[in-house]
C-alpha cells in the first residue's frame, strides 16, 4: 500500500469513529479506563524523566555559562523556558509515543487477530467509535496534564540539582523563575501537547486496528506506529514553532 | 430464512467465491462444509457482513442485507449471534462480564436482570461456577460454550458458528454439536455452521452445502450424503477406508437391509 492509501484510510477511520455511542454508560466507562491506562500508568516514567532532565539541564547550562557577566539566575530562566517550550511537551510525548503508542497498537492488533473486533462488530457496535474514540479523548485529556506535571517537576528537579551541586542557591533560582515570564509560552507548550496527544493516540490506533496476519505483524505494526508517531511529533514540532512563534 | 443470490467475492485476482446461490432453512441447523481453502469462511463472513461481496444479494427474511444502510445493519446484527473459530472472548473480562456485555450495550434491563439472564444462559451451556474466571483460565471447550452463551444472550434469530469444533477433542466436539442443535430448536433460530467435522455433518446437518474451490458443489441433508454420487463430496467426506465402511453400513441401515444395532450385536458375538 502506498502513502496515499494509508492516508485515505486513516482519514476515513477518523471520520467513521464519529458516531452516536450505542450506550453512553459503557463508553464513559471505557473513557475512564483509557484515562487510567494512558495517564496513571505513564506517571512513573514521566516523573523520573522530568526530574532528571531538569537536573541535567541545570548542570549543563551552568557548565556552558562561563562568563561572569551573565547572572546565575539566568540558568533558572533557561531551564523554565526550555521545559515549557520544548523539553516537557516534545520529549515527554516522544517517550509517551513509545509507552502509550505501542500499548494501543498491540492491544488493538491483538483484538483484530483474535477476532474480538469482529465479535464487537457482529453485536452491532461501531468498533471504531467504541475502541478508538475513547483512546483519543483520553489522550487529549491526560497528555496535556502529564506535560504540565513534567514542566513543574522538571523545574523542581533543576532547582534541586542547582542546590545539591552548589551551582546556585534556591533563592537565586526562584528569582530567575520570576524573570521575563511570557504566558504565551505556556499556550505554545500546551498547543504542542494537544497536537502530540492526537498523534500518539491516532497513529498507533490506525496501525493496530488495521493489522493483518499474526503475532509477528502485531509487533511490526506496533514498532512502525511508534516510529511514525515520533517522526510526526518532530515534524509537528517544527511546523508549530514556525507558525506560532 | 437466509437466502444468497449469486454471491461473488475475490481478493485481488483470486476468485474465492464463485456465484453461490443458496437458501438456508429457517429454524434448522444449516451446515457449510468443504476442505480448507474452499471458501466457506469467506462465504460466512460475506453473509454476516464482515466482508462485502463483490456481487450478488443476501436476504434475511426478505430484507436485502447487501444494500442495507449501516444503521439498519447494526439493528439487524442485534438479531445475529456469532460463535467465532477462536471464540473471540474479551481477554480483560470475566466469563460473566463477557456474557453480560451485549446486554449492557443493548438491553433495557437493570443490573440484576442482566446478571440473572447471563447466569441463565451460562447454566444452559453448563458453565455454572465458571462465571468469575477469565478466558485465559478456562479450556477450549469452555471458551466455545462461553462464546455460545454470549451469542444467544440477546435471544437472536440467527446463529452463525465458524468451525465450532476446531481444536476440540471428539468428546467435547459432540457436546458442542449437541448443544448447538438443542439451542437451535429451543430458541427457534436459523443456525449456519461452518465445519469440516464429519461427525457434525452426520449428526446435526439438517441442510448441508458442500463448497468446492469457491463454488457450491452439492446441497442436501445428512441422509442424502450417504447416497450421493458426487465424486468431490465423497472424496472429501469419506476420505478414509474407515469412513467408507461406516458409509456402507449407514447406507444398508437406511435402506432397511440391516437393523444396525441387532445385526451388529449378532456379528460381534
Amino acid at each position: 500500500m502506498n502513502f496515499f492509501t494509508h492516508l485515505g484510510r486513516y482519514l476515513l477511520m477518523l471520520k467513521q469513529m464519529i458516531s452516536k455511542p450505542e450506550n453512553w454508560r459503557l463508553y464513559w466507562k471505557e473513557l475512564m479506563h483509557q484515562c487510567n491506562e494512558i495517564g496513571i500508568r505513564s506517571l512513573t516514567i514521566v516523573v523520573i524523566i522530568s526530574i532528571f532532565l531538569g537536573a541535567v539541564t541545570t548542570v549543563q547550562t551552568a557548565y556552558q555559562l562561563v562568563t561572569p557577566f551573565v547572572p546565575k539566575s539566568i540558568i533558572a530562566v533557561i531551564v523554565r523556558d526550555n521545559f515549557i517550550l520544548e523539553l516537557a511537551p516534545t520529549l515527554i510525548c516522544v517517550v509517551l509515543a513509545g509507552v502509550v503508542g505501542s500499548r494501543i497498537a498491540s492491544e488493538l492488533g491483538n483484538m483484530r487477530i483474535s477476532e474480538q473486533i469482529d465479535a464487537l462488530k457482529m453485536m452491532g457496535i461501531n468498533t471504531k467509535t467504541y475502541l478508538i474514540l475513547p483512546k483519543i479523548i483520553a489522550a487529549l485529556i491526560v497528555v496535556p496534564c502529564l506535560v504540565v506535571l513534567a514542566i513543574v517537576l522538571g523545574i523542581w528537579g533543576g532547582r534541586l540539582a542547582g542546590q545539591l551541586s552548589g551551582i546556585l542557591p534556591t533563592s537565586i533560582f526562584d528569582e530567575g523563575l520570576m524573570q521575563t515570564f511570557i504566558p504565551y509560552n505556556v499556550f505554545f507548550g500546551l498547543s504542542k501537547a494537544y497536537t502530540y496527544a492526537f498523534i500518539i493516540s491516532t497513529i498507533p490506533a490506525y496501525f493496530g486496528y488495521y493489522v493483518e496476519g499474526g503475532a509477528l505483524e502485531i509487533g511490526r505494526s506496533s514498532t512502525k506506529s511508534v516510529i511514525i508517531s515520533c517522526i510526526l511529533i518532530l515534524f509537528a514540532d517544527y511546523v508549530l514553532a514556525a507558525i506560532l512563534l | 430464512m437466509i437466502e444468497l443470490k449469486n454471491i461473488k467475492k475475490s481478493f485481488g485476482d483470486k476468485s474465492v467465491i464463485k456465484d453461490v446461490s443458496v437458501q438456508f432453512e429457517a429454524t434448522k441447523c444449516n451446515l457449510i462444509i468443504g476442505a480448507s481453502g474452499s471458501g466457506k469462511t469467506v462465504l460466512m463472513k460475506c453473509i454476516v457482513g464482515l466482508f462485502e461481496p463483490d456481487g450478488g444479494e443476501i436476504l434475511y427474511d426478505g430484507n436485502n442485507f447487501t444494500h442495507m444502510h449501516e444503521e439498519k445493519r447494526k439493528t439487524l446484527r442485534q438479531q445475529i449471534g456469532m460463535l467465532f473459530q477462536g471464540s473471540a472472548l474479551f481477554d480483560s473480562m470475566t466469563v460473566l462480564e463477557n456474557v453480560i456485555f451485549p446486554l449492557d450495550m443493548f438491553a433495557k434491563m437493570n443490573a440484576k436482570q442482566k446478571t440473572d439472564r447471563a447466569m441463565e444462559v451460562l447454566e444452559r451451556v453448563n458453565l455454572t461456577g465458571a462465571e468469575k474466571k477469565y478466558p485465559a483460565e478456562i479450556s477450549g471447550g469452555m471458551k466455545k460454550r462461553v462464546g455460545i452463551a454470549r451469542a444467544i444472550v440477546l435471544n437472536p434469530k440467527y446463529l452463525f458458528c465458524d468451525e465450532p469444533n476446531s481444536g476440540l477433542d471428539p468428546k467435547t466436539s459432540l457436546v458442542i454439536d449437541k448443544l448447538i442443535k438443542e439451542i437451535t430448536h429451543e430458541y427457534n433460530m436459523t443456525t449456519i455452521i461452518n465445519t469440516h467435522d464429519m461427525n457434525s455433518v452426520m449428526e446435526i446437518g439438517e441442510k448441508i452445502i458442500f463448497m468446492h474451490q469457491g463454488a457450491k458443489e452439492w446441497e442436501g441433508s445428512n441422509n442424502d450424503i450417504i447416497f450421493s454420487k458426487n465424486t468431490e463430496l465423497n472424496n472429501f467426506i469419506f476420505a478414509s477406508d474407515f469412513l467408507k465402511d461406516a458409509k456402507d453400513m449407514r447406507m444398508l441401515e437406511l435402506k432397511g437391509k440391516i437393523d444396525n444395532q441387532r445385526n451388529m450385536d449378532e456379528l460381534l458375538r
